[in-house]
């Protein structure tokens, strides 16, 4: 092993914690949403893909860079996940999975479509001031870009983990996903409860993509990919665990960055697929699940 | 003669009449339609067959899969692939392809079924199996790598190789859809149809009562798989390209459910009904989207419709016709 | 970016158009109404959407002002020119050439990419209609025995060939040669046969620097940090970059965010570094990229046509190879029309086959194809980006800049 291959592959990992970290809050809304509801959520994708043309459009026509447009993304996704859930989705919680599938297909289709119809299929992407920036630590080089977007998405999920720990509503979403018949019987309003979740799932998703948009131009065809990355990411970390979700997203992102280095970067999505069903046969409940399976 | 009767039986002598009518005009089609309305019928046939085969699957064994495209892929590229490299006939490749495709099922199967993966773990399961193959053919040069598989072209007709105009392959893609519905009735009229119900319906009380469930889900998907693959080839050699993005693609298994989960999951002319629909939707769209240039209204239309079809009625639109016509097919 | 075929613009331009019309002398009206009908029904199939939709769009500029050119030089001849979107798609492609031939064309023109080309070509071959390739270098269009297609752009091969002489050329006017050299590519139809052919080629070819590694990536990659990574670690003194668009500027960006200055980028021939759009996103970090594509010759005086029409047309955007090659595959059509006097497809194709044009706009010989439908006199040239422009460095006859070669670093002053 020479130190050559060393430092690439440090800066492999580097790279792909970084990344990870986005990954990770995106993964954190849709473990956030299937941890609670059960819902299967096959629009994951194209919610972060207008979130990041919400960002860009924020850049194009307010002039507000991503960092900052980022809560304001939050708050509209939230607003808009919790009139989805009470308008579209509630009526599905519990309806056979093929049901929900359709429904959320459906709602996906209208997302990417719409986004296609109103900003075209070319590419759009944001300068960053830091766009060709880097921070250097001996000899590994660090994207400017990327450590800022690990930052930002460290931070909100921090902000959740509080939400969840300690305020009233966040402990009764976590009673809810726990045991719905309980908390139906201690009298939590759990229809509230669910549009509630599902907006902040919304808004992590939001975020996620006002942070992805600083690393990478947003086409309508980007949505596929990220939905199938989520699930991969909260499968293989474990559903309804916050940590699962972000550990989860590290170990695809330096797994994807590693694979691409040591095997050809065409080939990196395999590994994630690989691991996908070791973990699904082995350990469904996930590397950081508790519950195991259901 | 007893084989035919057992299929008949419990049909309503004006089902039977109804679908006479049906395979005659299906037959004599291609003098009725143009060129166009061919292509489209040919495209409900392609639609209905392939969404029966899936949903012997999920309709009757009740799994939900979501990497169809892995058979008809794995059917297509190894019949295409031995015509292209050796001039093996789609005739003979075909045994190859299914055999192919019979193992993934059986392998995708195995693994999900014997580690208790259900709903949308198992669901999850076939995606990744999806995926991971067509990553595995955009590296494999005998199949032509990302570049893609192209069948050599020729005007002349020959039925053996499956050369020729729509009109050879209208009729082949008829008798797979017309067989298919006849061995699903068979299917469901048999006592694995009976199992797999009540495996559907309740999966402990069936073991409980010593149905084998292991055996006949992989039964299921083995079945599913193969006749899956047989679309596949037919598919290679109708449009004489393959290429792993879009032969596994996870679009191209989602295309795959469309149609019997619109149509009536479980029942014997949900896939075709929803074949029908789907296919005259997408076409009416596609003139609208090309009268309105706007990009992808297509498929916003087509979200709408969906959207509004799977919140008014969830079970599929078969049942619901079938009970405004008075066809009692018997629901599952 | 397509929109309702109402748009405020299209209103305007409608009156004026309206008002100049009742407004015209006389003569001049009758002239209007009695504009000439087509001679000839051609069908251009493009990637107008997708991935592929800049270069797509550039392509269909240059067809655009074809009609404008043939009546400066003289050439008796009108094409209806039928636009169709491939939505950067091998299936779309397919089902438009037949939508196309449905509609009554009597050519095909298309489609820019490989992949795309073939289905279109494989429809072509079913129902008998002359196809003409503008743009795509995957060998299986020649070699599969089309009988039904020509193409005017060199195969992957010949595209490698060129490059790599020219490579010798290069480093002998600069004094300068690498000893290793990296490759990196897309992975689909049109980087496969590059890879392949490079690797092909590339022993019998005698070149100065060794090929110690080759990395390809998916043509949707929204993220190339590994692969450049990748390549950096091998220390390799020139990047030979085939790629597409949107992966060229990933590709220089990572390039520049990994301080990753090798001797030189050469592109052996494929898209991307010498796009209008991406010299805009780059900016100076776009200068200096060198490109071995033919290009338009500046002596011709069709050339000098092509460019003030499109110019007139088109004040915003750049004439390209894409252009060049667009009006070029127009260009054989209507010279076909001309020789055929019929639409007929049979008399069309061959026309077509014995095509002999020697006054055209790309750098070359005369447009001719051998007994496979291949054009095999077009040029190579060395297309630098200089001042944010693709400018032709080499064979010196053609040049207009001189050369500059090692590549300045992306920190050097000569970028601004």
């Amino acid at each position: 092993m020479t130190s050559d291959f060393l430092i690439s592959l440090a800066q492999a990992v580097t790279k792909g914690l970084l990344t990870g970290m986005v990954y990770g809050l995106m993964a954190l809304g849709l473990s956030v949403i299937f941890g609670v509801m059960r819902v299967v959520n096959f629009a994951h994708g194209e919610m972060m893909v207008v979130g990041m043309y919400c960002a860009w459009a924020a850049s194009e026509y307010l002039g507000l860079s991503p960092m900052l447009s980022l809560p304001l993304i939050a708050v509209l996704f939230f607003g808009l996940g919790y009139a989805l859930q009470r308008t579209l989705i509630s009526p599905f919680i519990g309806r056979p999975e093929h049901q929900q599938f359709l429904l959320l297909l459906a709602i996906a289709m209208l997302l990417v479509n719409g986004c296609l119809a109103i900003a075209g299929p070319d590419a759009h992407g944001v300068q960053m001031d830091s766009q060709f920036d880097s921070y250097e630590l001996g000899p590994l080089v660090f994207d400017a870009v990327r450590l800022h977007a690990a930052i930002a998405a460290v931070a909100i999920a921090a902000l959740l983990w509080l939400f969840f720990k300690y305020t009233r509503t966040g402990k009764s979403i976590r009673a809810a996903a726990d045991n719905n018949m309980g908390a139906l019987v201690v009298g939590l309003d759990v229809r509230r409860l669910y549009a509630f979740t599902f907006g902040v799932g919304a808004a992590c998703v939001g975020a996620a993509g006002a942070l992805m948009l600083t690393i990478i131009p947003v086409t309508p065809f980007l949505s596929a990919e990220y939905t199938l990355l989520a699930f991969v990411i909260v499968i293989v970390g474990g559903l309804g665990s916050m940590t699962g979700a972000l550990m989860g997203g590290l170990l695809i992102g330096v797994s994807e960055a590693v694979a691409g280095l040591v095997l050809q970067p065409s080939l990196k999505s395999m590994v994630s697929f690989g691991l996908l069903i070791l973990v699904l046969l082995l350990r469904p409940q996930g590397l950081f699940g508790g519950k195991s399976g259901t | 003669m007893r084989l035919v009767s057992r299929l008949v039986e419990g049909a309503a002598p004006r089902s039977l009449w109804g679908l006479g009518v049906l395979l005659v005009l299906l037959l004599a089609a291609p003098a009725l339609l143009g060129k166009y309305g061919l292509s489209v019928l040919i495209l409900i046939l392609y639609f209905a067959y392939v969404g029966q085969a899936w949903n012997i699957l999920m309709g009757f064994a009740g799994q939900l899969s979501l990497g169809h495209a892995l058979y008809a892929g794995l059917g297509g590229y190894i019949a295409a692939g031995l015509y292209f490299h050796y001039g093996i006939g789609p005739w003979a490749g075909v045994f190859a392809g299914v055999a192919a495709a019979a193992l993934a099922g059986a392998v995708v199967g195995y693994l999900g079924f014997r580690f208790s993966l259900a709903g949308v773990y198992f669901a999850l399961l076939t995606i990744a199996f999806g995926e991971f193959t067509r990553l595995a053919f955009d590296h494999w040069d005998w199949a032509g790598g990302s570049g893609g598989l192209f069948l050599k072209v020729d005007a002349k007709v020959d039925p053996l190789k499956l050369r020729g105009g729509p009109l050879l392959f209208y009729y082949v893609i008829l008798a797979l859809t017309v067989g298919i519905f006849i061995l699903c009735r068979a299917l469901l009229e048999s006592r694995l149809g009976r199992y797999w119900l009540a495996i559907r319906e309740d999966p402990e009380a069936a073991q409980a009562i010593g149905v084998p469930v292991l055996r006949c889900k992989m039964i299921a998907i083995v079945i599913s798989a193969g006749l899956t693959a047989l679309a596949g080839v037919w598919n290679a050699f109708y449009y004489n390209n393959l290429f792993p993005e879009t032969a596994f693609s996870m679009g191209r298994s989602i295309e795959i459910t469309l149609a019997p989960i619109i149509g009536g999951l479980g029942t014997l002319f949900g896939p075709i009904v929803g074949a029908v629909v789907l296919t005259g939707l997408g076409e009416v769209f596609t003139d609208a989207s090309d009268y309105l240039h706007i990009a992808g209204i297509k498929q916003i239309f087509y979200g709408l419709a969906l959207l509004v079809i799977v919140m008014f009625r969830p079970a599929g639109l078969w049942p619901w016709i079938a009970d405004r016509l008075g066809f009692g097919e018997r629901r599952r | 970016m397509t929109r309702s075929a109402i748009t405020r613009r299209g209103l305007n331009r409608a009156a004026i158009a309206g008002a100049t019309l009742i407004g015209a002398p006389l003569p001049l009206r009758h002239g209007f109404a009695q504009s000439p009908p087509a001679n000839l029904k051609v069908a251009l199939l493009l990637p107008t959407s997708g991935l592929q939709a800049q270069i797509g769009q550039a392509c269909k500029r240059g067809a655009d002002v074809a009609n404008d050119v043939f009546g400066d030089m003289k050439m008796p001849v009108r094409l209806e020119v039928m636009n169709y979107d491939t939505e950067s798609k091998p299936d779309a492609a397919r089902t438009q050439a037949e939508k196309a031939i449905d509609a009554g064309a009597h050519i095909l023109v298309g489609a820019f990419d490989s992949g795309q080309s073939i289905a279109i070509a494989q429809v072509a071959e079913q129902r008998g209609i002359p196809f003409v390739v503008n743009i795509a270098a995957a060998p299986q269009l020649t070699e599969q025995g089309y009988k039904f297609l020509v193409r005017n752009f060199p195969t992957a091969a010949m595209l490698i060939t060129g490059a790599l002489n020219l490579h010798k050329d290069i480093f002998k006017a600069s004094g300068q040669t690498p000893k290793t050299a990296v490759m990196m590519s897309v992975n689909d139809t049109f980087g496969t046969s590059m890879i392949n052919g490079i690797k092909g080629l590339f022993p019998k070819l005698d070149m100065p620097y060794e090929l110690v590694d080759t990395i390809s990536y998916d043509p949707a990659a929204k993220d190339l940090s590994v692969e450049v990574g990748k390549a950096k670690a091998t220390k390799a003194d020139l990047l030979l970059p085939v790629c597409r668009l949107n992966d060229a500027k990933l590709l220089v960006q990572e390039m520049v965010k990994q301080r990753w200055e090798p001797m030189g980028v050469l592109n052996p021939g494929s898209p991307g570094l010498y796009e209008q759009d991406f010299l805009k996103t780059m900016g100076k970090y776009g200068d200096f990229l060198i490109s071995n594509v033919p290009w338009l010759d500046p002596k011709q005086a069709m050339t000098v046509s092509l460019e003030k029409h499109h110019l007139a047309k088109f004040p915003n955007d750049q004439l390209d190879l894409n252009g060049g090659f667009t009006f070029e595959a127009m260009l054989i059509a209507a010279q076909a029309w001309l020789v055929a006097k019929s639409t007929k497809a049979d008399a069309l194709m061959e026309a077509l086959r014995n095509t002999k044009i020697d006054n055209h706009v790309m750098v070359g010989g005369p447009i001719q194809f051998d007994a496979k439908g291949q054009n095999v006199n077009i040029k190579a040239a060395a297309v630098e980006n200089l001042k944010r422009k693709p400018t032709v460095v080499m064979p010196v006859a053609s040049a207009a800049a001189p050369l500059v070669f090692p590549m300045p670093g992306w920190a050097d002053k000569r970028r601004v």
